[in-house]
């Protein structure tokens, strides 16, 4: 019965790691760099399943790593910018803003829902505790 | 006739254990609803229950070719099967949110319903003790 706090402990971890992505994000969305390599790319998190021990124990989430997005970072001609290159271009994030809204909600709903599974779950042990008194 | 504990709470106590695994069970779903590729699962309850009742009846084995009895968690996981998604996902996840939040919510007030009952065994217990004084 314990395993499940720490199942839901683990997705809410996932989680959080997810929104402190979508906050970089989009603080980041109107960056801009001197050359396409400095561009800021958005930034996403890769859930996998945590196995236990054996193979068919429950599985709570881990974040395996943080992957770039391949999008084209968008390239603009503003010759008056101090991070403009030679040419007069900078070069801004390819943060996709609508998606990372969805993605927002998406998190803390997600976090919202294992933090009642851990309520829950609290609770039910609580009751078990005082069982015959 | 002698008063023993694992007769006396009847089917209640496997009862209340397997519900605690099948806690675990659902929360594991509802934590990796964003793991891409994950499958859900649950535990057929009355299979799951049933072998853990008939480990209590003592099987002996009285030759060599006959099934080996198993023993408790093994039996338990034996029964987690693979969830049919009503609209599985491009990512292969097969979490459906709203069917995990309803199994869990009824989980946890069956395993309500087997706390209140194993409460009431106990204080009948107690008033066998103590002469219903």
């Amino acid at each position: 019965m314990f395993k499940v706090l720490d199942i839901a402990g683990s997705a809410m971890n996932a989680q959080l790691v997810r929104l402190n992505t979508t906050a970089s994000n989009m603080a980041n969305a109107d960056s801009v760099a001197t050359t396409e390599a400095e561009a800021y790319r958005a930034k996403q998190p890769v859930f996998a399943a945590l196995l236990q021990e054996t193979a068919n124990a429950a599985a709570g989430v881990q974040v395996t790593g943080i992957v770039e997005s391949q999008a084209p970072v968008i390239k603009r001609y503003e010759p008056g910018n101090p991070m403009a290159d030679a040419d007069g271009y900078v070069f801004g994030s390819n943060v996709n803003e609508v998606e990372e809204m969805a993605n927002m909600i998406s998190a803390s709903r997600s976090f919202q829902n294992n933090s009642e599974v851990f309520n829950t779950s609290k609770d039910l042990m609580m009751r078990t505790l005082q069982l015959g008194r | 006739m002698p008063l023993n504990f694992d007769t006396a709470l009847g089917v209640h106590e496997r009862a209340l254990y397997t519900r605690a695994k099948r806690t675990e069970v659902l929360g594991a779903n509802m934590a990796n609803v964003d793991t891409p590729g994950y499958q859900a699962r649950d535990l057929d309850f009355r299979a799951a229950l049933e072998g853990a009742q008939q480990q209590n009846l003592s099987v002996s084995r009285t030759r060599s070719n006959h099934i080996q009895p198993d023993g408790g968690a093994a039996a338990l996981e034996a029964q987690l099967k693979y969830r049919v998604p009503n609209q599985p996902s491009l990512d292969g996840n097969t979490v459906e949110l709203h069917i995990e939040q309803a199994q869990f919510a009824d989980n946890a007030v069956r395993y309500q319903a087997t706390l209140t009952f194993l409460g009431s065994k106990f204080s009948g217990l107690k008033d066998a003790i103590t002469g219903g004084r």
